[in-house]
């Protein structure tokens, strides 16, 4: 009994000194290397293959586009573009920055900037594939040679360089929105040498997939942007570095990690410990957390979103105006923001957050009445309650919907009193629900949203309305041209006019019903200064520094 | 002994056949598919066809399913929908991560679990008896993601001693020829980087090794209490052997033998990806990568990452029934 007792003592001895030996030292983080915390790793790190933010939050440091965004605005500015121009709406004049080189020492000039966007439009077999190009096919509809008959004509027609700085990019029919939907890192300038040396237009299909044959999306990311790639560690961490003969002001910090962290809630422990210095994508419920710790600071992101519930007006009787009218007045949207975006929403009166222009407060408005909702139904001639299918989403949180189950629980309240009898649906966000909601087999009336890609009023209410969609099932001939009319306009004066024209139209028509713009947190330490957030997610990491720094 | 071992080893084709099909088939019966994963809110029905079309999804199932054994045969096992790499290269990456979990785990639950579970036999019925029943009990019912939140918010948070997440410190620039962290700093003689490495383990590992330290400590009592009413064991006494003696020769190897079993099996599962504890302390394993691919509907990592787990499985069994004679001379297999 001794020998054993005389044992356990010492394996207890023993852990404690594995215990001990890994308490010494401290939390690390501090210094001139910023660590931000997103949810995963990037696809990769070649900007026109991807469309998910994880991946832009890197390349947007790396790469610049002809255009930006002024940092938390939506506002296009000048990047590697000082100015640009076109008389006809189809021929766009870029006048280029002089003396900017790539990170590998390639000449930034007009030639480089046409074989980038020649290099997607010539795109080929499995470049085509929607979930690689999604941008350039959101964007620009098609390619030289369209693979699949579900691609459209292309939007882009050539590109031309005049001289050493100035590009000329031909468009097939007029447009204004493509000047805004540069500002997507898919539209960056890559290194033409160092595409060539990489393999970036090396790819195939194994198994069914499509990935990069070629180092350059893994390993060799070349743009002119103020960070330089260094390394990247699957699953663990994005290494950057400063790009010291960057054109414009170089940043202050020396270094760039960022972290994945799927799960929320070690994401804001690690941000507590200290182990990281900014963390993306707090929940409302760590909102909090955030606020109560002296050493942290929490940052808003500009609302870019919607979140909506749809009506699908293909289906009876919500082809009859009164039924959608009913619909609006009987979702108590005023008290669901109240009650569950912990202060950090707005009531949505449009399908697109106020300071995107063309936004009016002109349209029609809807606050929450049972007895008008009612009154609705009986002027409509049926007779309560009326039945409607409403599904929700499980398994998910969205910046727009943190908990759609509480939504769809206080909307089902509100319906009821209004004269509705819900039957209620719900399936797995991904991929059930959203493949559902998409083909219009999501019932009467469903819950969903939509976070902006770009500054344009087109990636809101033109992604939605301005073609037929199952969605929404309805076929709205005025709407359709007036959304297509703002997309070609190029004064801009009369953009902002048709936009808020159609908001109106749209707002009347009721093909669903808008309820909430959120406001997404970020979660930073104290000492960190100049973080921006983006209102499309995509932060510049070039203006932050430490305080004292 | 060399029979067993190469009847063991046939044993694995049907095996592997068996669970191929299983993974097949259960994927597919899953609703959706990569497209829908992948587009989110932009899935627009025509995306989706269009995907499905060039993925060769909307084959045949029997024709996708010789597809994938043709491949699977010859050692490919496909490319990730997610995260375009290979399967065999993502293995190859987070494998490592995943063992050096488990045998931290696993070191520590044996390590208290063994001398917990005898140490309450021997005072069977007393206080320490009656308290080690209940500790080992919490270990048993305690949720490993609450466990682990506690630990992090105690130990990272509140006192600041332990990382959050992570294998090594973020800002480290260790270098890792092998994978195996710990390994790696030894072989280059990095001891900060060893030192990091285990600090980095502490956390997920208690956490992780909860429910095997309780599992273990339960089964060794119990085996310690039929052995030391053993015929032998009394035999042993009465020949005025030390007390010590008995126990150490006759009572606890003895008593280890159902221990080891459940030791092999616990390993087994923990190899097979700690899918909470990676995902809560952002463990670049095989768990919160399975995890995130059952999200995805990324049909290639999880039949590959599947496949390749089972045969870790059944790897691990063989061995625990290897170390049986071992422990057991009196075992032999033929």
């Amino acid at each position: 009994m001794r020998i054993v007792s005389t044992k356990l003592v010492v394996t207890l001895v023993a852990f404690a000194a594995f215990v001990a030996v890994g308490t010494a030292g401290g939390a690390s983080g501090a210094g001139p290397t910023f660590v931000i915390a997103g949810a995963s790793d990037p696809t990769y790190l070649d900007p026109a293959l991807v469309s998910d933010g994880e991946s832009f939050r890197a390349t947007e440091q790396i790469f610049e586009g002809l255009v930006t965004l002024k940092p938390g605005s939506t506002l296009v500015r000048p990047s590697l573009a000082t100015k640009w121009s076109s008389k006809n709406g189809k021929d766009w004049s870029f006048r280029l920055r002089h003396g900017v080189k790539f990170q590998d020492g390639t000449p930034f000039n007009a030639k480089a900037v046409c074989t980038n966007f020649n290099r997607q439009y010539n795109f080929r077999g499995p470049f085509q594939d929607s979930t690689a190009n999604y941008y350039w096919q959101a964007v620009f509809y098609g390619y030289k040679h369209n693979d699949s008959s579900s691609l459209s004509k292309s939007l882009y027609k050539g590109c031309t360089a005049k001289g050493k700085y100035t590009a000329v990019i031909h468009l097939s029919v007029k447009s204004s929105s493509f000047l805004s939907a540069l500002v997507i890192s898919a539209f960056s300038i890559q290194s033409p040498t160092a595409m060539k040396k990489y393999g970036a237009n090396k790819g195939e299909l194994r198994n069914g997939t499509f990935y990069p044959t070629g180092s350059y999306a893994f390993s060799h990311p070349t743009g002119t942007g103020p960070f330089k790639f260094k390394s990247w560690t699957i699953g663990q961490k994005v290494e950057l570095v400063r790009n010291d003969k960057y054109w414009g002001k170089k940043p202050r910090i020396g270094r760039v990690i960022i972290q994945p962290i799927s799960n929320n809630t070690a994401r804001v422990q690690a941000l507590q410990s200290g182990e990281i210095n900014g963390a993306d994508l707090i929940q409302p419920q760590d909102v909090g957390t955030i606020k109560k710790n002296k050493n942290l600071k929490l940052l808003n992101r500009p609302s870019f979103n919607v979140a909506y519930v749809t009506i699908n007006s293909s289906h009876a009787p919500f082809n009859k105006l009164a039924v959608r009218q009913a619909v609006a007045y009987g979702l108590d949207r005023a008290g669901v923001v109240k009650s569950f975006y912990a202060g950090r929403a707005q009531v949505a009166q449009e399908f697109m957050p106020p300071q995107l222009f063309g936004w009016t407060n002109k349209v029609p408005k809807y606050p929450y009445n049972p007895e008008k909702a009612k009154s609705l139904l009986r002027s409509a001639g049926l007779s309560l309650p009326v039945t409607v299918d409403f599904w929700y989403p499980t398994n998910i949180s969205r910046p727009y919907m943190p908990r759609p189950d509480l939504n769809f629980q206080a909307f089902s309240n509100s319906l009821e009193k209004s004269g509705f009898k819900v039957v209620a649906h719900s399936a797995p966000w991904r991929p059930d629900y959203v493949k559902k909601v998409n083909d219009g087999t999501a019932g009467d009336l469903n819950m969903i949203g939509w976070t902006g890609d770009f500054g344009d009023p087109d990636n809101f209410v033109g992604t939605f309305f301005k073609v037929y969609h199952p969605q929404f099932g309805f076929r709205n001939a005025a709407i359709f041209k007036v959304l297509a009319q703002a997309s070609a306009e190029t004064n801009i004066k009369k953009r902002i006019a048709l936009y808020q024209k159609a908001n109106i139209m749209i707002m009347k028509f009721l093909p669903a019903v808008p309820y909430a713009h959120s406001q997404p947190a970020l979660g930073m330490q104290k000492k960190v200064k100049g973080y921006v957030p983006s209102p499309v997610g995509t932060d510049p990491f070039a203006g932050v520094y430490y305080g004292g720094q | 002994m060399l029979r067993y071992l190469v009847r063991r080893l046939l044993l694995l084709v049907p095996i592997l056949f068996g669970v191929s099909l299983l993974i097949f088939f259960w994927i597919r019966a899953l609703p959706g598919s990569p497209a829908e994963s992948l587009l989110g809110e932009r899935a627009t029905p025509q995306l989706v066809q269009a995907y499905r079309h060039r993925y060769g999804l909307d084959e045949p199932i029997y024709k996708q399913y010789w597809a994938y054994l043709k491949t699977t045969a010859q050692g490919d096992l496909g490319v990730s929908v997610a995260t375009r790499r290979r399967v065999t290269y993502e293995i190859k990456q987070r494998f490592p991560a995943t063992v050096e979990l488990a045998a931290a785990a696993m070191l520590f639950a044996i390590t208290i679990g063994i001398p917990l579970g005898f140490l309450a036999a021997k005072k069977h019925g007393g206080f320490f008896d009656n308290a080690s029943l209940v500790a080992t009990l919490i270990g048993i019912s305690i949720p490993i993601f609450f466990l682990a939140i506690i630990l992090k918010y105690i130990f990272a948070i509140r006192l600041g001693w332990l990382p959050s997440v992570g294998r090594e410190s973020i800002t480290s620039e260790a270098n890792h020829p092998t994978n195996f962290y710990i390994l790696d700093a030894i072989i280059e003689r990095d001891w900060a980087a060893l030192g990091d490495s285990i600090k980095h383990l502490i956390l997920p590992a208690i956490a992780l090794g909860s429910i095997p330290l309780a599992v273990i400590a339960r089964i060794t009592r119990a085996a310690t209490l039929d052995v030391q009413n053993e015929d032998y064991v009394r035999t042993a006494r009465a020949k005025g052997l030390a007390p010590s003696t008995v126990d150490r020769r006759h009572v606890f190897r003895n008593a280890l033998l159902p221990v080891t079993t459940i030791i092999g099996l616990q390993t087994g599962l923990l190899l097979s990806g700690a899918v909470l504890t990676e995902t809560v302390f952002a463990w670049p394993g095989m768990g919160s990568w399975l995890r995130d691919a059952i999200f995805n509907r990324d049909y290639p990592v999880l039949q590959g990452g599947i496949l390749f787990l089972a045969i870790v499985f059944v790897f691990v069994n063989l061995i625990v029934d290897l170390s049986y004679a071992i422990i057991n001379p009196r075992i032999r297999y033929s």
